[in-house]
């Protein structure tokens, strides 16, 4: 078991105001595993909203903000792979006029893990202990996936658990319709794709739906919930950390 | 097409997603193409490789364009044809209807072209008193509906074969089956005669290779060759981008185009066509008119739509794009439809046009991860996006949004007094722990979707308890 690792979380701005039982249950998952977790305050978000949107100037400054924030950081982990590509991917472009921040921006992104590939690549562990019990099947949130080119480590770590049953989601691959504002600026082509996401989601009999993005759960929550839907939409850190999420 | 642009993208796209027809068409077409493409790469490993090689090849002939293009207008004039330059659609129009004119030519067979479609050529050859006849399948079924195509190699796609038979029966005065072979057979046979009857053949080029003066057409029908071979004038309408240096180049690109288009190893025809009919040879025609077209390209060689130059036009984008397969092709308004044809559009018409339409992506990245020659398109949307603020394009209120946010997620202080704001004003909405029906902005996520809460305690506000383990 991993020891001597010290890691920073990122809460992310919907993690921390609409699931905050995801960081609770990421700081458990991450003690059970011997990781010393702290938490800089004064967090709030990581500026891809502004970005995606456009407003890069002002993106910009919150990145900034954020390096600033971390500099000390041994590593951080993020329940988002969202946000995690941001930062690991876009962060040092963003901040490429200043060489010392777009140095600090680099250092920040090699630092910088979503929670699955920091517990698989960083800590070196594929099996975590969790009495959670049940179906599971997994989306993979566009970011983690195509941004980070990550699909196995949250699909190793939810096998692995004794009293999961994971089943294939058909079009796991397939957006769910969220993109932040995009999610607003269009919501009846947003919600058409949700609605094709959770018919496949109900398809496979899962109880429950992970993900390892705040946005494609609030997306893919909002929809299983308005359908009165018995799946339990779940970040895998939730999974993982066991109890009665 | 002008007048569906009054209506506003939203509800373009609203109007789509009503359509029974197109989302069943649209549903089936689009999965066949993503199926049959993986399919393809899975069973060719070189495929990667080869996509990097190609990027590569499009990369340096964009480095050099004007030296590509004056080899292949050379080789080209070497060969006995003819090269005409056009900046602008019109001036492209133009040239082509000045041949009819001075030629005599009464009707024009058209194999599928897309540089064609950018510039309204059917409507002006119409105008000119020329027949244009199109000899695709997908496209002369659109062209008897009086449409525009919906998808960038498959213009039909969002017609059911019982609509087609439906439009078959009353265009050409018959009782035909919904059943694609004997819809086919029904084409061919009004097509031969006008292969036969026509004076000028209208092609685009898939590439055109600068040393040797060859123009390539990518076809599944043989239509290419008929149109190339039949009429006593062939004219190619090309987007200068379209030039490559070598044959050996095309060989790279032949690998991964078919196959990124529709899963084949290889179209069914691949026409080569190298000059007009020469002495002693008894087919092709008499004379060859290669239009090399800008129409906003060249502007784009050192722009920040350079990416897009390299587009092979196959299509795999759209097939992936969750909003394409949720709206189809109309939708978007313009010729080229889905991811890449929202950055077209941006280079043909400028940014202001895409205005809507540059937000009409989730930004997932499935077009990246399927386009043969990796053009980042979600990167250049943002880019677009970012074009609309500086050039305050997008819309006030918008703008003060977005920077009132920046001010929050820059201090801790403003974002803690957001959330404590929420709590309170959320109250009244709370309904079993869920928010089902907000007012003003937040209802058109509630219309369709619950939203969760701003909890009772944010992590932030846990965090002290936390702390101590």
């Amino acid at each position: 078991m991993a020891s001597d690792v010290k890691a920073s979380i990122m809460i992310t701005c919907l993690g921390d105001l609409f699931f905050p039982e995801v960081g609770v249950a990421m700081v458990t998952v991450l003690r059970r595993l011997g990781v010393a977790v702290d938490f800089p305050g004064g967090q709030t978000c990581c500026g891809m909203p502004l970005y995606n949107s456009g407003y890069h100037e002002e993106a910009a400054r919150v990145a900034e903000r954020t390096v600033r924030l971390f500099a000390a950081a041994e590593h951080v982990v993020v329940p988002s792979g969202s946000c995690a590509w941001m930062v690991k991917t876009e962060y040092p472009g963003l901040l490429k006029k200043d060489p010392a921040l777009k140095a600090a921006a680099e250092s920040l992104a090699a630092r910088t893990r979503e929670l699955s590939q920091f517990i698989v690549e960083v800590l070196g562990v594929t099996r975590v202990e969790s009495d959670f019990s049940g179906s599971v099947t997994y989306h993979d949130s566009c970011h983690l996936l195509r941004g980070l080119g990550e699909s196995r480590a949250p699909r190793t770590l939810l096998r692995n658990i004794a009293g999961v049953k994971l089943l294939e989601l058909p079009g796991a691959d397939e957006c769910c319709g969220f993109g932040g504002s995009f999610s607003v600026r269009l919501p009846e082509v947003s919600t058409a794709i949700l609605d094709k996401k959770l018919g496949n989601v109900e398809e496979t009999g899962a109880e429950c739906l992970a993900a390892c993005d705040a946005g494609c759960l609030m997306q893919m929550g909002g929809g299983l919930s308005r359908r009165a839907s018995r799946v339990r939409p779940l970040h895998l850190a939730q999974i993982l950390a066991g109890g009665r999420p | 097409m002008s007048e569906l642009l009054r209506t506003p993208f939203p509800e373009r796209a609203g109007a789509a997603l009503k359509d029974a027809f197109l989302q069943q068409a649209l549903t089936i077409a689009t999965t066949k193409f993503i199926d049959m493409r993986r399919a393809a790469f899975e069973g060719f490993p070189q495929g990667d490789a080869l996509r990097d090689r190609a990027r590569g090849i499009k990369e340096a002939t964009l480095q050099r364009l004007d030296h590509y293009l004056g080899q292949l207008a050379d080789n080209v004039e070497r060969l006995g044809g003819h090269v005409h330059w056009a900046g602008g659609a019109e001036e492209a129009r133009e040239i082509v209807l000045r041949l009819c004119r001075d030629r005599g030519v009464k009707m024009a067979v058209k194999s599928k072209s897309m540089a064609t479609e950018e510039i309204d050529l059917n409507e002006a050859l119409e105008a000119a008193g020329v027949t244009p006849i199109e000899t695709d399948l997908g496209e002369y079924i659109i062209q008897l509906a009086h449409e525009k195509p919906s998808h960038i190699i498959a213009p039909a796609i969002h017609k059911t074969k019982g609509q087609v038979a439906e439009l078959f029966s009353r265009a050409l005065d018959g009782n035909f089956a919904a059943d694609p072979e004997v819809l086919t057979a029904v084409a061919r046979k009004v097509l031969r005669q006008k292969f036969l009857q026509a004076d000028m053949g209208i092609t685009g080029a898939n590439f055109a290779v600068a040393d040797t003066g060859t123009l390539v057409l990518v076809t599944n029908e043989g239509n290419g060759r008929m149109v190339t071979s039949l009429p006593r004038i062939h004219v190619a309408v090309m987007g200068m981008e379209k030039v490559i240096p070598s044959m050996t180049d095309l060989m790279v690109f032949l690998a991964i185009l078919a196959r990124s288009a529709t899963g084949q190893k290889l179209s069914s025809y691949t026409t080569l066509v190298r000059g007009p009919r020469r002495l002693g040879e008894l087919e092709g025609p008499e004379e060859l008119h290669l239009i090399l077209m800008d129409n906003g390209r060249v502007r784009q060689v050192a722009g920040p739509l350079r990416e897009a130059l390299y587009c092979l036009r196959c299509g795999a984008c759209l097939n992936v794009c969750p909003v394409y397969r949720q709206i189809g092709g109309h939708a978007y308004g313009y010729t080229y439809p889905g991811p890449i044809g929202i950055l077209l559009t941006a280079m043909l018409k400028g940014d202001r046009s895409v205005k809507e339409l540059a937000h009409a992506s989730s930004l997932c990245g499935a077009c990246k991860d399927v386009c043969p020659v990796r053009i980042d398109i979600p990167r250049m949307l943002v880019e677009l996006r970012e074009g609309l603020d500086r050039g305050r394009i997008a819309p006030w209120s918008e703008r003060m949004v977005f920077r009132a946010a920046r001010r929050g997620m820059q201090s801790p202080a403003l974002f803690r007094l957001g959330a404590r704001l929420g709590r309170v004003l959320q109250r009244p909405f709370l309904r079993a722990g869920r928010l089902r029906r907000l007012p003003f902005f937040f209802g058109k996520w509630t219309a369709t979707r619950d939203l969760p809460p701003v909890a009772a305690r944010t992590f932030s506000e846990r965090w002290r308890e936390l702390e101590k383990p």
